[in-house]
């Protein structure tokens, strides 16, 4: 179990190990927010809630909001829209004010990577090789902060996910996630993703989850026997 | 005020039956709104809040934003049916001026500066009524603000003090208030005793002021420990299994 804390709470006196999510006041640490601490290597506070902060270099799931010549405005559920330039799609391509839609329209989700956030919050995003989300498949949101809860540590709870549901599964650090496959798999597969994310503040958690699918798995077999 | 007399302070004891120290009874519950970012009910006595966080999110009107920090927008509210009279809804005065000293009572403590341009949005409703909504209000707003992940100094916590019958005491009910010399709410950050709001109606002599703020200052600190094992229990409740 880990330990929570909340916003004030004191932490540690080891002021140089003070990490993300805390503060350093008259010689103490404390919490700066709601949140789960990890004090392997830096004393961290992880949160369980809040929105997506974006950052260089990751990789978000988008939605097309707005289509502004030469941009187009994405929503990739921050607290602040992102702008895809017309230029993302390689100079040959001749896209104009009247031909945008074609290429994106609004709605239209997108795969694309931060490239850059200035001190007034413009974010730039890049499109990726495969950035197209054909409309297959179904997009779960979670706070951004069960994130690297769902892909475990060196990726062993997405690599579960996987192996036991069959699925195409994509987890963008913004907190949405796009799962791909035959109905019954994805059913397993989200219902999976949301037991995660409401037990993200537990330990011993990639065991129970791989249990939680064999019991699953199990169930399904015996009611196919029975049918 | 009003105008009119009620014997306080019977036989040592107040008309509730409270010591002159003792807050009301207390219940705070996290999480209790599912589409909010962050949420939290409260209940002193029979005061009910229900406090709602969103965000950070997108400022609008644009030109209210701010260029180098988030706008916590605070809103309380009335519910027709909380009080004996129903109050006409919508906004006012009264709770215009106290969804200011409210959310100035919370702004010392939020890192505002990490969202610039964005709006924090904080809403509080009042579903019943029994003197104390602000400071109820504030406590829940505060808990709430910590449910939604925005990343804060510490937590807020308020209470009134108030002189009845000649004597200072914690927390007044509805009578006290209405009957009662003098209220005054006060909201703190209760680790570092920063008072963060503080407001006065009716007169308090110089001692009696000291007093009543010791007093308050001691029911914050309650009020903290409570708010914090609120939140704690949230993430061990369902815990391990389940």
């Amino acid at each position: 179990m880990y330990k929570v804390v909340v916003p004030g709470d004191f932490i540690s006196t080891e002021v140089n190990r003070a990490g993300e999510g805390t503060y350093v006041e008259d010689g103490n640490v404390y919490a700066l927010k709601y949140g789960v601490v990890d004090d392997r290597g830096a004393i961290k506070v992880v949160a369980l809630s809040g929105k997506y902060m974006p950052v260089n270099g990751d990789v978000v799931i988008g939605k097309i909001s707005e289509i502004s010549f030469p941009y187009w405005i994405v929503d990739i559920a921050a607290p602040y829209e992102a702008r895809l330039r017309k230029s993302e799609f390689g100079r040959g391509e001749n896209i104009d004010f009247g031909n945008m839609c074609e290429y994106l329209d609004i709605d239209d989700l997108i795969v694309a990577k931060v490239m850059n956030v200035d001190v007034m919050m413009r974010i730039d995003l890049a499109l990726k090789n495969e950035f197209k989300m054909d409309g297959i498949g179904r997009l779960i949101e979670v706070s951004p902060t069960k994130v690297p809860r769902i892909i475990g540590r060196s990726g062993s709870m997405i690599k579960l996910l996987k192996d036991k549901c069959n699925c195409f599964i994509f987890v963008a650090k913004n907190g949405r996630i796009w799962i791909k496959g035959r109905s019954a798999d994805m059913d397993i597969a989200s219902q999976t993703v949301m037991k995660i994310a409401n037990e993200a503040h537990t330990s011993g958690l990639t065991d129970r989850i791989a249990q939680f699918l064999d019991s699953y798995k199990s169930e399904k077999e015996r009611d196919k026997v029975e049918e | 005020m009003k105008e009119g007399k009620i014997e306080l302070i019977k036989d040592g004891a107040r008309l509730s039956g409270r010591g002159f120290e003792e807050l009301r009874p207390i219940k705070i519950e996290v999480g209790v709104l599912k589409r909010a970012d962050g949420s939290c009910y409260f209940e002193l006595g029979d005061n009910k809040a229900i406090a709602a966080v969103y965000g950070p999110r997108e400022m609008h009107p644009r030109h209210f934003q701010n260029a180098k920090r988030a706008v916590v927008k605070y809103r309380y509210n009335m519910a027709p049916f909380s009080v004996d009279d129903r109050k006409r809804p919508g906004p006012d005065r009264r709770s215009q001026e106290i969804s200011m000293v409210s959310r100035k009572a919370l702004d010392p403590v939020i890192l505002r500066e990490l969202y610039p341009k964005t709006a924090i949005e904080v809403y509080v409703e009042v579903l019943q009524s029994d003197a104390g909504t602000r400071t109820a209000g504030i406590n829940a707003a505060s808990v709430a603000l910590a449910d939604a992940g925005i990343p804060m100094r510490d937590l807020v916590s308020s209470v009134a003090i108030g002189k009845i019958d000649g004597e200072v005491v914690l927390d007044l009910d509805a009578k006290e208030d209405n009957f009662g010399e003098a209220d005054m709410p006060i909201a703190m950050v209760a680790r570092t005793n920063t008072i963060t709001l503080l407001q006065m109606d009716g007169r308090l002599k110089k001692e009696e002021f000291e007093r009543g703020l010791k007093l308050a200052m001691n029911g914050c600190r309650k009020i903290y420990e409570l708010q914090k094992a609120a939140l704690v229990e949230k993430y061990s409740k369902n815990g391990n299994g389940a």
